[in-house]
Formats: structure tokens, C-alpha cells, sequence
């Protein structure tokens, strides 16, 4: 059977290149007792920071979820869909319009010291915290709306109908019942941040797990203690990961979240002014350190260093390698079995997959020799799942339509695809391309282990400007590192929309 | 001819038993919904695979050909044509798999005028009305130039009158070209417009088909609590 044997072969391949790392990293790590006091402090820290961001987070957003769903302004759906961006932003520039907003000589510094407020300090576990619920918080909002949404129309009419208490009889119970699952998707994203530790943590009071791999990589160069802390986080993504699908929400990517309900209550002023008050400060909140980002980083664009440009060519010659292969992997899994196999890699961090094959290559090959391809690697497979989430009730759907069609003209194999099912999945592969090039190109992960002197990325290249303290280049580095990782997005997706029949 | 040779098929509960033959030019399959009549129908176009039992065309086992090999071409409720491609290519399709030759292009452009819908090729089916893309549905079957038809309510979508004109388009281009017509209808009166005969399905079981006129006047009590004359 020909027609088994490709998605078996990928399914192998797919399992074969995350369990291979994997096992490296456990057979280096030894078992629990290699761990020290500062490892644990590093899971202490990772497990605390991770539950007060997600606590944040939803309890910021339903304040803020509550107002979208009941109110209509103008600009309301682009600000819905605005909430998806973080997915796709690069965390480096976050970071960096972060720092323009409430870094020491940042905005809100700037405004609050002739008022007599004390100074705010971005660096240590509330950066963390901040940046995190940055992130996080635009998708509470969405996972919550969808909750707010989900509830029939016809209840909010019986309800005020019967003048009863929305609050009580409608939201309470929807939101005992989504949020649950709203904090375990962002505690779970949370535990696994790398960058965001890397650029605003660090001491003692500050490490993740992740972070702390990466410095006994790079300041103790012990490859048994990064394998030990790999093995660690490993434990723990996949005790995360199992605990987040029991009670994780579904549609994450909730299309159709731009209807609005009719709602008969909160028309008072107060309510409205506390709606209005919510919606402007999540805007903010969200768009603040995006403009200034943009608009810190326009001076600088005409005098960046060389190596900028350089990354630059080399992230997007990886962003766009990534998406090739993640589509080529993607394709052949799109069943049951092949969505199984693929989230494998999504239990499993970049970083703990980045040491294994550091373990492996190790020994035959220099590290920075591979750092692009290693990269690339891991990028797809981490893209992996969401790509195949995207593409598969696509392919179902086309199945379904035109499956008996296709047999009775004796369509099959190469062919199908390539007359039947690609074009009716152009939409949502051109969306999935966008979103793995974006992804990739932001990312600053694996590649921190692996590059050294002259091979780095557009976002590890803004690292090390900050670390140098050229903030005027890195400001315009990450502009040109958003403009392209958006643009990327846009072109990719846009590519799938033109004149795609549906 | 077409023979089902103690054809069964189960799906979960449900069981269907066909042992008949069908010789009419155009014969209707008639019975509630759910006895089975679409089902039969994905056998004998080889969507279905029976549990036991043969199809014989002609004296040949069909049985365990695919559906592209077999002598069968089907109108579907939906999704009769590729909603991505536009006519031209949609028919290519039933030809070819290479671009159409100069002949092929000419014979597409014939279909289509025999269906009474001349100088659309470049149209996607969405530009078409619904009676148009049954038309061109039509003329997808008529390039197939399989000798046996099958329609599973294709024209349950329009309108009486329409729904007419396109029945008595399948009954012209059938005799035309000598094709056997098998056809499921949940209304009578289709069957007694262009069938000769008429099989009951009902109760588990494919009853031999018997002259449609003569079945509407005197049916059987299955059928006739379906019709609601019993």
C-alpha cells in the first residue's frame, strides 16, 4: 500500500526527531537526584511565576472580555483581531516596547517621577510577570469572549425577560467553567518561556528552568547539568501539557468572534464608563509598546550595523526554510495518528530539544556549525501541531465534498492533490505558512544554544545589542524584525485569500 | 442489465438485502427515507463495499472494482462538480488527466450544447444557477460515456418545474445514447414521469421492480404508508 506507506514513513520521522533528543537528554541527565538547590529554586521560580501570570491574566481579562462582549464601538473587531497578534509578534520586540513603556527611562517613568511616584523597575520576576501577562492576556480576553459568545442568544432574552441577574444566572457559571481552562493554557505557555526570562529575569530570584538550561550551557559550559535541567522541564511539559488538554478550552483560535450579542443590561453610566475604562486600558496596554517600538526604532533604521542586515538575511532564509518543511512534514500527517505523532513535539520544549541534539551532534560536528539547520528543525516541530490543527478539518471537509466525486473520476494519490485537495486548501495553508514563518522568524530560542560568533539571527542579534547597550540599534533592529515577521504573516496568508474560490 | 446477486449491505443496525435484476431503460428506486435506496445506490457505484453478494453488469462481476473502473457514472445530491475549477476543467476531467486536446475541447463543447448550455467553460460553478450546474453535472456524466447512470436525487435542490425539465433532459440524452437509468426519488411522482418501472425499498429488502404505473395504482403496504394513501 503506497498510498500508507508516506504517512507512516513521516509519522516515524516526526516521532524519531523528537524521542531521539529526548532520550539523549535523559540518558545525560540522570534522575532527580542530580538536582541541586539552585535547580530547584529555578522549578520553584518557573511553577510561581507561571501561576501568577495566568492568575493575572484571566482575572484582568474578564473585566475586559466582559466590556467586548457588550459593547459595539468602531474599531471593535480590528481590536478582537488584534488580540491574535502576540501569537505572531517576536518576543524580542515585545520586550523592547515593554522596556519604551515601563523600563527605567520608559514612558510610564517618565510621566510618573515629576508626580512623585516611585520608580518602576522592569528588570527581576515582575518583568517577567509583566511581559507575560502581555502576552497572555490578549488570549484570556479571546478565550473568554468565546465563553461570553457561546451563550444562546435567546438566554440573555429569557433572562431579561425575567429581569434576572446576568451576572449570576449567565456569566458566573459560563466563566467557573472557562477559566479553569484559560489558566491552564497560559500557565502552560508560561512554564516554558525562555526568551522573556532571558531578557528581563535572571539572579537568583529570577531563573526559569529554561533559562537555567541555557546558563549552564553558556556560563558553566556542564552539559550534564543542562541535561538534568532539560530532563526537568521535560517532566514538567509533559505534566503541564497532560493536565492542559483534560481541561484545556477548545477553538483557541476562535474565528467568528466578531458578532456582538444583544444585551439588555448594563446601560447605565456606570457600567458603561467601567466598560469603556477596561477596553481603552487593555488597548493600551496592547498598543502602548508596539507604537513605541515603531516609532523609537524609525531614527535608527538608516544607520544599523551590517550584522543586522546580515541576521536579517538569515532569519528570513530560515523563517521561510522552516515553513517548507513544516508544510512538507505537515501534509502527509493530516489524519488522527499523524495529529498524535506531531504532538509529541508540543509536550517537549525548544530548548530541551535544542540540548539533545546538542548532545548528539556534539561529539561529531562543531555546534555553531549546525546552528541554522538545528534551528530550522526545531522550529517546524514545534509549528508542527498547530499546522496540522489548522490544515486538517480543511482536508476533512474537502474529503467529504468531493471524495466520491474524485473516486469516480479515478482521481488519486499525487494527482487528488494536486487538482483537488491543495486548492481547496489554500486558505488555511496560506494562514498556517504565515503563521510558521512568523513564528520562526521571531523566535529566539534553540539558536541561543547552538550560535556563535557570526551566525546569529535578526532576534538573537537584538539580544546582543541590548546586552551591549546599543538600545538605538536594537530599537531599530526589532522594527525591521516586526515589519518583517508581520510581513511574512500578511504575505503568506494574503497569498492563500487571492482569489481563492471557496 | 444490471444483476445484485443476494448484495448485502449492514451498517451498524441497519441491514439491506438486494436480490433483483433491473432490465428497464430507466428504473426508480422508491421507499422511505432511511430504507436504504441511497445506500444501494454507493454500492453499486463502488463507494460502498456490500458485506456479501454480487453485482453483475451484463453478466460480468463488478463487484470488487473500483469505483472509477466501473461501468457506472453518478449524479450526486451535491458536490457534483469540483467547486474550485471552473466547467471546462471540471469536464476535462472525466477525459483526461493531461490538458484537453483540440478533439477533447470539441467534445466538452458538444456535451455542453446537448445540456442546452453552450459557451461556459471559463465560468466557475458558483457563477451558475443552481439548474445550470445540474446541467453541466449532466454533461459530466454524458463525458464519462459509462453505459449505466445513477442518480441520487440530483435535482432535489430546484424548483417542480425545473426539477421536470432536467428529468425529462435524463430520459432524452438516456435513450439517446442507450444508457440504463437507475434513479432514487422520494417522490412518486418523478418515478412515474420518466421511469418505466419501479423497485420498492423498504423494510430491510429491494423488491423486484415492477411497472411504475401499475405500482402507484395498487401498492404495497410498505410503500403505501409511506405514501400515505394506505
Amino acid at each position: 500500500m503506497a498510498q500508507r506507506a508516506l504517512p507512516i514513513t513521516t509519522a516515524l520521522l516526526v516521532a524519531g526527531m523528537v524521542i531521539l533528543p529526548v532520550t539523549a537528554v535523559l540518558w545525560r541527565g540522570g534522575g532527580p537526584g542530580a538536582l541541586g538547590p539552585a535547580e530547584w529554586a529555578a522549578l520553584r521560580f518557573t511553577l510561581w511565576q507561571a501561576a501568577v501570570s495566568a492568575a493575572l491574566s484571566v482575572a484582568l481579562a474578564v473585566p475586559v472580555a466582559r466590556g467586548l462582549a457588550r459593547r459595539d464601538f468602531p474599531g471593535r473587531g480590528t481590536l478582537i483581531a488584534l488580540m491574535g497578534a502576540p501569537f505572531i509578534l517576536p518576543v524580542i520586540v515585545a520586550i523592547l516596547g515593554l522596556l519604551a513603556v515601563f523600563g527605567g527611562s520608559g514612558l510610564v517613568n517618565r510621566v510618573g517621577a515629576p508626580l512623585g511616584a516611585p520608580r518602576l523597575d522592569i528588570y527581576g520576576y515582575h518583568g517577567v510577570i509583566l511581559a507575560h501577562v502581555f502576552f497572555n492576556l490578549p488570549l484570556a480576553v479571546r478565550l473568554l469572549l468565546q465563553g461570553w459568545l457561546d451563550i444562546p442568544a435567546e438566554r440573555f432574552r429569557l433572562a431579561a425577560a425575567l429581569d434576572a441577574p446576568i451576572w449570576r444566572v449567565l456569566e458566573w457559571p459560563m466563566l467557573r467553567r472557562v477559566c479553569p481552562g484559560a489558566f491552564a493554557v497560559i500557565f502552560v505557555i508560561c512554564l516554558g518561556s525562555f526568551a522573556v526570562a532571558l531578557t528581563l529575569g535572571g539572579g537568583p530570584r529570577a531563573t526559569t528552568v529554561e533559562l537555567a538550561i541555557y546558563q549552564a550551557f553558556r556560563f558553566d559550559f556542564d552539559l550534564g547539568k543542562a541535561a538534568t535541567l532539560a530532563a526537568l522541564q521535560l517532566v514538567l511539559g509533559l505534566a503541564a501539557g497532560a493536565f492542559a488538554l483534560r481541561v484545556a478550552p477548545s477553538g483557541g483560535f476562535g474565528i467568528g468572534l466578531d458578532r456582538q450579542r444583544d444585551r439588555w443590561d448594563g446601560a447605565t453610566p456606570m457600567a458603561r464608563a467601567a466598560d469603556g475604562l477596561w477596553i481603552t486600558f487593555a488597548a493600551a496596554f496592547l498598543l502602548l509598546p508596539l507604537l513605541s517600538v515603531a516609532v523609537a526604532g524609525l531614527p535608527g533604521l538608516a544607520q544599523m550595523p551590517a550584522e543586522v542586515w546580515s541576521a536579517a538575511a538569515r532569519s528570513l532564509a530560515l523563517a521561510l526554510g522552516a515553513t517548507t518543511l513544516t508544510l512538507a512534514l505537515a501534509l502527509p500527517l493530516l489524519t488522527a495518528p499523524g495529529e498524535t505523532a506531531a504532538l509529541l513535539g508540543i509536550a517537549v520544549s525548544g530548548l530541551v530539544l535544542g540540548t539533545g541534539y546538542f548532545l548528539l551532534l556534539q561529539p561529531l560536528i562543531r555546534p555553531g556549525d549546525v546552528a541554522l539547520p538545528v534551528t530550522m528543525l526545531v522550529n517546524a516541530l514545534m509549528a508542527l501541531p498547530f499546522v496540522i490543527r489548522i490544515l486538517r478539518p480543511g482536508l476533512e471537509s474537502a474529503r467529504a465534498d468531493c471524495g466520491r466525486l474524485a473516486a469516480a473520476l479515478g482521481l488519486s494519490g499525487w494527482r487528488l492533490w494536486r487538482i483537488v485537495y491543495l486548492p481547496r486548501l489554500r486558505r488555511p495553508l496560506g494562514f498556517a505558512a504565515g503563521l510558521t514563518a512568523a513564528l520562526s522568524m521571531g523566535d529566539l530560542g534553540v539558536i541561543t544554544l547552538f550560535a556563535d560568533g557570526d551566525n546569529a539571527t535578526l532576534p538573537l542579534q537584538i539580544y546582543r545589542l541590548m546586552g551591549s547597550y546599543q538600545m538605538e540599534a536594537a530599537r531599530a533592529a526589532a522594527l525591521l524584525l516586526l515589519v518583517l515577521s508581520l510581513g511574512l504573516f500578511w504575505g503568506f496568508d494574503r497569498g492563500g485569500r487571492a482569489n481563492a474560490a471557496a | 442489465m444490471l444483476q445484485l446477486d443476494q448484495l448485502t449491505v449492514r451498517q451498524g443496525a441497519f441491514e439491506l438485502v438486494a436480490d433483483v435484476t433491473m432490465r428497464a431503460p430507466i428504473t426508480a428506486l422508491v421507499g422511505p427515507s432511511g430504507a436504504g435506496k441511497s445506500t444501494l445506490l454507493n454500492v453499486i457505484a463502488g463507494f460502498i463495499p456490500p458485506n456479501s453478494g454480487r453485482a453483475l453488469w451484463r453478466g460480468q462481476d463488478v463487484t470488487a472494482l473500483p469505483p472509477a473502473k466501473r461501468p457506472v457514472a453518478m449524479l450526486f445530491q451535491d458536490n457534483n462538480l469540483f467547486a474550485h475549477l471552473d466547467i471546462g476543467r471540471n469536464l476535462a476531467l472525466a477525459l483526461t488527466r493531461k490538458r484537453p486536446t483540440s478533439a477533447e475541447r470539441s467534445q466538452i463543447a458538444e456535451a455542453l450544447a446537448r445540456v442546452g448550455l453552450p459557451d461556459v467553460e471559463a465560468r466557475k460553478p458558483s457563477e451558475l444557477s443552481g439548474g445550470q450546474q445540474s446541467r453541466v453535472a449532466l454533461a459530466r456524466v454524458l463525458l464519462q460515456a459509462r453505459p449505466l447512470m445513477l442518480l441520487d436525487e440530483p435535482f432535489a435542490a430546484l424548483g417542480p418545474a425545473l426539477k421536470h425539465e432536467m428529468l425529462d433532459l435524463v430520459a432524452e440524452v438516456a435513450s439517446e445514447k442507450n444508457l440504463q437509468v437507475i434513479m432514487v426519488s422520494h417522490d412518486p411522482q418523478d418515478a412515474a414521469r420518466i421511469a418505466s418501472e419501479a423497485a420498492v425499498v423498504a423494510e430491510g429488502t429491494v423488491a423486484p421492480p415492477i411497472p411504475t404505473q401499475a405500482l402507484l395504482r395498487d401498492p404495497p403496504p410498505a410503500l403505501a404508508r409511506y405514501l400515505g394513501t394506505g
